[in-house]
């Protein structure tokens, strides 16, 4: 029996976000410098570099928590100067952070059910009543989630709160929480940071597993560059707020200027 | 609500699939089958279970499933599992369960041996293991799953979805002649069937193919649910591996003759929360997962307020006296009673309501042997915990405890209509109504299980208590004699010894001595603990070992241990006379344990032969080097004087004197 390897249906296609020339000042501070690259719908594309590269921000200006100074930025095909958050989100682009941002007091399950708000259209009038169409609507958003529940194997913590649960559950919860907006883009803040090695390899094979699985594009940012080399499709490096390579992972790792970086040559 | 044997007087009854037929047409609407998924309990009813094992069954016979064709089972406690176990007895065809854990060359040996045609797995972990020795398995067609994640994008010219097939099959049944034909099938089945074929765990050895028939599956299910009085409304957790003829007995047998619900967990993470949802009316577990709960609520009790704390230890206090003798109807006081009804009220109950064990009526526990405290614990509180003794062989059960006759040091005498016996060397042999017909393809070792007037040989030797129980102390092989001819079984007196929470290892001689004598390991946490509130230091586990305070409090222990051999009339005259305490811990990685944890006898005494020396010579210390294997990898030459003591006996009680004591 051969288990022929059928190309997932989304490999990567069509171009989904676009940036180009973007550039990014904090007063006198250049955290990003004219860099541009693209992400196609389905792929993983990281996004590297030393500390103090620009990484952060330039997941900021992509989900507009960060208004660049010059450059544009397409998203599936509408161009835009300024973007707030909540539209993005909108859109269809969620997060995870690189400190975990989840409410600690909640339980997994409602931390998750909060992903969801977005697409709670029930006013509140409705929500007042524990009977009724908000209620039936509840019933779908907590189905939804419970799926997610069931696909991160997070079935054992439903109903603790987060605050009790160590780090590397945390992450995959906060995972969660972002999967339950139904993204189209995906932004991992450094997914896998201080975590140990067997919490980084499950978050690997859930990384790849929602690509696979959900067909969500997924642009991360990671500090462990073997982590990134074994999961992406194309790697963005930053250094100092410029770009200095693209490419796909053999390509990178052989790259003088990214071996330089990160060994730290005087510039 | 009516026992198992009663619903079926004329004994008509003796397949599985004719059971399920049974109960759909009696009791269509009792649940049969439950699965937490998603977070919901989903039931089946047993028209619902009819109906979907029907369509199984007839998914199997299009895959060219027949008589006597395998069909192996990988995955977890799964509803569509089970059903795969009925749907391949409905057709004749022998299912068998594979231990879902098995790394892909220990599962091609047995998918191999069993000549297994087709494969039920649960999801890709178990897809992926079989595809990767697939080549070396011609006779396998196709695998069927249960889990479609990750699995969509594989080639499925042999792989199928079972809700896919399920939902063809129940297309094609809707044709009345291809129904009926089907439904005709399960009058085919005939008691001498082979059932079901459970893989031995082969700790000795090639794992075998242990093949019940099955008549006598069901006879012997019959036979305990009538004992513990099973019926319909009877529901338990099914989280046993179900490769494992615990969960295959236990679980399905019991329930598909009692007509009973088995809840399927939502993973094997989520047990202990399932457990308390489902709230089982019978239960098993091993001894260690009793153990392991005890613990946690002690712990949790040491983080609660003063006044509670107080409570909860009056409360066991008084449960440890009367709880026991309440459960067995003894005559007790009726202060006794209402305070104990008080204790229900305000810890007894709350407490079993957080295990899960508020409605058990029946719950067992063996495997190993338990301790009194830890076995006394539980029923205490007015959890009816009894012991069975059993194997694949015998289809489970060999003896078991009758309720109000319960003790912690026995297994209680032969099950309904078994028969049991002791052979000359004590090991102990039996015939049971489950009894196995034969090891698959291996009539030599078919033939090596059995006396020549049909008894199974267990292998492990056994002596009968003055009322009648089976005491089992240890294998066969292992026990030998003292000089004088007295019994001495090592694991016997090791468990006895291992009870104590500061012995964590113990290694027992006297085979052809005069004396017996032990080599301890003491448990570093609570002895560190004991050492801590005494003010002892030390720096290192070798220091501690060599105290003299820790040999007083172990001294102590072997005391116990001697007074408690003393009662026994077989067992008085193999009474620990010397110990000392090893200056390193028992290690695996130093050949001194098997990977499972047990000791190795023979190893340790050629390794600390001066030690064992100086157990016999009567010197009170030896010298011992000995190289040992670091945590990473290094090896290291650990020199030592050990002290060895001397302990004193206690003198035989007669057991007419204990009953006088008693009275």
């Amino acid at each position: 029996m051969s288990v022929a390897a059928v190309e997932p249906a989304t490999a990567a296609g069509e171009t989904l976000l676009k940036v180009e020339n973007v550039s990014l000042s904090f007063g006198g501070v250049r955290a990003i410098r004219d860099v541009s690259f693209d992400i196609r719908r389905g792929e993983i594309r990281a996004i590297i570099g030393p500390n103090g590269a620009g990484k952060t921000s330039m997941l900021n200006v992509i989900n507009g928590f960060y208004h660049p100074q010059a450059g544009r930025i397409t998203y599936k095909g509408a161009t835009r100067r300024r973007m707030r958050p909540h539209q993005a989100a909108a859109q269809g682009v969620a997060r995870t952070f690189q400190n975990v941002a989840l409410f600690k007091g909640m339980t997994t399950l409602d931390n998750i059910l909060t992903g969801r708000t977005l697409r709670m259209h029930k006013s509140f009038f409705w929500q007042l009543w524990r009977y009724g169409p908000a209620l039936n609507e509840e019933i779908e958003h907590r189905k939804y989630c419970e799926e997610i529940i069931d696909f991160l194997e997070i079935e054992r913590i439903r109903k603790e709160p987060v605050g009790r649960l160590p780090y590397g559950l945390q992450k995959r919860v906060e995972l969660g929480r972002a999967l339950a907006m139904q993204p189209d883009l995906l932004l991992l803040d450094e997914p896998m940071a201080g975590m140990n090695l067997e919490e980084k390899e499950d978050m690997s094979r859930f990384i790849l597993d929602v690509n696979a699985e959900f067909g969500t594009t997924i642009a991360l940012i990671e500090h462990d560059i073997g982590v990134v080399m074994d999961l992406s499709d194309r790697i963005v490096v930053l250094d100092y707020g410029n770009k200095i390579a693209d490419g796909k992972p053999d390509e990178v790792r052989s790259d003088q200027k990214v071996i330089d970086a990160y060994l730290g040559v005087v510039h | 609500m009516q026992s198992g044997a009663s619903r079926d007087p004329e004994g008509a009854l003796d397949t599985f699939p004719k059971w399920l037929r049974h109960h759909a047409q009696v009791r269509g609407a009792r649940p049969a089958i439950r699965l937490k998924d998603r977070g919901i309990w989903r039931t089946w009813n047993w028209t619902d279970t009819h109906e979907s094992v029907r369509a199984l069954a007839h998914a199997l016979r299009t895959l060219s499933i027949g008589v006597g064709d395998k069909v192996a089972i990988v995955g977890a406690n799964r509803p569509a599992l089970y059903w795969g176990i009925t749907a391949a007895q409905w057709l004749r065809a022998v299912p068998v369960p594979v231990y879902a854990d098995a790394v892909a060359d220990e599962m091609a040996y047995v998918i191999e041996n069993a000549d297994v045609k087709i494969a039920l797995v649960q999801d890709q972990e178990q897809v992926d293991k079989i595809l990767s020795i697939a080549a070396r398995l011609p006779q396998l067609t196709h695998i069927l799953y249960d889990e479609e994640r990750g699995l969509r994008t594989y080639d499925h010219s042999r792989l199928h979805f079972i809700a896919e097939v399920m939902a063809k099959s129940r297309a094609a049944l809707a044709a009345p002649a291809m129904a009926r034909e089907l439904d005709d099938a399960i009058d085919d089945g005939r008691a001498d069937d082979p059932s079901i074929m459970l893989y031995t765990s082969g700790t000795t050895g090639r794992s075998k193919g242990v093949v019940l028939s099955a008549g006598r599956s069901v006879a012997a299910a019959r036979d305990t649910v009538e004992f513990d009085k099973l019926t319909d409304q009877d529901e338990q957790l099914a989280y046993l591996p179900l490769a494992w003829v615990g969960d295959h007995y236990l679980n399905y047998a019991q329930m598909f003759v009692a007509g009973g619900c088995m809840a399927c967990p939502e993973s094997a993470d989520t047990v202990q929360q399932d457990l308390r949802e489902i709230g089982p009316t019978f239960y098993f577990a091993p001894p260690r997962v009793f153990e392991s709960l005890l613990t946690r609520v002690m712990i949790r009790m040491e983080d609660a307020g003063a006044l509670k704390r107080a409570i909860f230890h009056h409360f066991l206090g008084l449960a440890r006296r009367w709880g026991e003798k309440i459960m067995d109807g003894k005559r007790v006081p009726l202060h006794a009673r209402l305070h104990y009804a008080l204790g229900a009220l305000l810890v007894y109950a709350p407490l079993k309501n957080v295990l899960g064990f508020s409605r058990i009526r029946t719950a067992y526990t063996a495997g190993e042997a338990i301790g009194q405290d830890l076995f006394s614990f539980y029923r205490s509180l007015g959890l009816n915990l009894k012991q069975l003794y059993g194997q694949t062989e015998a289809f489970l059960y060999v003896t078991c405890q009758a309720d109000g006759a319960v003790r912690a040091d026995t297994v209680g005498p032969a099950a309904p209509n078994v028969s049991l016996r002791l052979a000359p060397d004590g090991e102990v042999q039996f015939k049971s109504p489950g009894q196995f017909v034969e090891y698959y393809k291996d009539p030599a070792k078919t033939a090596e299980a059995l006396t020549d007037d049909g008894f199974v040989k267990t292998g492990d030797a056994g002596i009968f208590d003055e009322d009648g129980q089976l005491k089992i102390l240890d294998r066969a092989k292992d026990v030998g004699r003292l000089r004088d001819g007295t019994l001495f079984a090592p694991k016997y007196i090791e468990n006895k010894l291992k009870f104590f929470p500061n012995i964590k290892e113990a290694v027992a001689y006297g085979d052809s001595r005069d004396f017996v004598t032990v080599m301890l390991n003491i448990e570093l946490a609570s002895v560190g603990n004991w050492a801590e509130r005494n003010g002892i230091a030390y720096a290192s586990y070798q220091e501690i070992a060599a105290h003299p305070r820790v040999y007083a409090l172990i001294a102590e222990h072997v005391r116990e241990v001697n007074r408690a051999l003393a009662r026994e009339a077989q067992m008085a005259g193999a009474q620990i006379r010397r110990f000392l305490i090893l200056p390193k811990e028992l290690e695996a990685d130093d050949g001194e344990l098997t990977r499972t944890q047990k000791v190795r006898r023979g190893f340790i005494a050629e390794r600390y032969a001066t030690l064992c020396a100086g157990l016999y010579d009567g010197s009170s210390a030896a010298d011992i080097a000995t190289e040992v294997t670091y945590e990473d990898g290094r090896k290291g030459v650990l020199a030592a004087r050990v002290r060895i003591e001397d302990v004193d006996v206690d003198l035989p009680v007669s057991h007419e004197i204990l009953r006088e004591r008693a009275a």
